[in-house]
């Protein structure tokens, strides 16, 4: 889901470096208030988790291939806005140092990755717990769904990004300028992967952490829930 | 033992387990990501190169790309894996001054 430079035009990548100016500016300030200094560590962590698990890349045999975010444990556990935090950094450095993902297209990877996997991620599972107990298995399969409709809803949006671009921006003869896709062939590539395959390796990460953290931190899934 | 010094080592067993998204990929013959094929790639798929994409597909020359460090593209898995993990390393150790600093100048005011 790491969109390279060049497969989005100047205006696509524009409009999400200008959406996300905002949403960085509104994560500082409300983590600022939240985050104590204490945490700071499981933020790195956190970080460093999300920039690890996309490294363990996922074959489809004779296709493409995908990986988990993490951006939905992350936020499960230290809350949406901070999530949006750990996973730019996570996607910064992907971008600048591995060219994982392009510097151009930051902004809309951004968007992706660290705003509507972890906010879509925690309000489903906050949805699914309701009242739940901290232990309790409700809580499990909450993760569980929250990953999966997490990376999912992410995945069909950048489908439509990709698949705008041959409407944006064509030559006279009809070649696309930059991804040559259209939304009939991109949409079903990036849905269909993800509902397939990937999006079970987010859904069944978030959940094992989740169960861990339930005997190791309850701590940690309580504070969520009453914020 | 704390916590936090489990995850630190958890990160540490993922970060020696990386080559597995490097080797299974390579194992059932998958290839790039959908979406993030080079101009070559492209060219083949589609039989024309983006002009837009060719272009700024030459923007941004990462030190380390896709994880491999440069020349070694031809070593085979064995070599690539390293890379792999010393990149995993780099990744990590950079990631954890960023959000560290980034800590610094948030926190600091309300404490």
């Amino acid at each position: 889901m790491h969109i390279p430079d060049g497969y989005l035009g100047p205006a696509t990548s524009g409009v999400f470096y200008a959406a996300m100016a905002p949403l960085w500016m509104a994560a500082s300030r409300i983590v600022k208030k939240t985050l104590r200094a204490k945490q700071v560590p499981l933020l790195a962590i956190g970080a460093a988790f999300s920039f690890l698990i996309m490294m363990f890349n996922v074959p489809i045999p004779g296709g493409s291939t995908g990986h988990a975010v993490g951006g939905v444990l992350v936020a499960i556990l230290l809350g949406p806005w901070a999530a949006m935090i750990a996973v730019t950094v996570a996607l910064v450095i992907q971008a600048l140092l591995f060219g994982d993902g392009g510097i151009t297209a930051i902004g809309a990877n951004c968007f992706n990755m660290a705003v509507v996997i972890p906010f879509v991620g925690y309000y489903t599972y906050v949805l699914i717990s309701g009242k739940a107990e901290v232990n309790s298995k409700r809580r499990v399969i909450a993760a569980f769904v929250a990953g999966y409709i997490g990376i999912n809803v992410a995945a069909l949006l950048a489908g439509v990004e990709f698949g705008l671009q041959p409407l944006l921006c064509h030559t006279a003869e009809g070649h696309a300028l930059y991804c040559p896709y259209g939304l009939g062939v991109a949409v079903p590539a990036m849905i269909g992967e993800h509902l397939l395959i990937f999006g079970w390796v987010e859904a069944i990460v978030t959940a094992l952490v989740v169960k861990y953290m339930q005997k190791q931190a309850p701590e940690l899934l309580e504070q969520e829930v009453s914020k | 033992m704390k916590l936090i010094t489990k995850l630190w080592i958890a990160l540490g067993v993922l970060i020696l387990l990386s080559p597995l998204g490097l080797v299974l990929p390579d194992h059932f013959k998958a290839g790039s990501a959908w979406g993030e094929w080079g101009s070559d790639e492209i060219g083949k798929l589609v039989g024309y190169v983006p002009k837009g994409l060719e272009k700024l597909g030459e923007l941004w020359k990462a030190p380390i790309p896709d994880y491999a460090f440069k020349g070694w593209e031809e070593k085979g898995l064995a070599h690539l894996s390293f890379a792999y993990i010393m990149s995993g390393i780099v990744g990590v150790a950079l990631v954890v001054i960023a959000v560290w600093l980034l800590g610094k100048c948030l926190v600091r005011k309300n404490e």
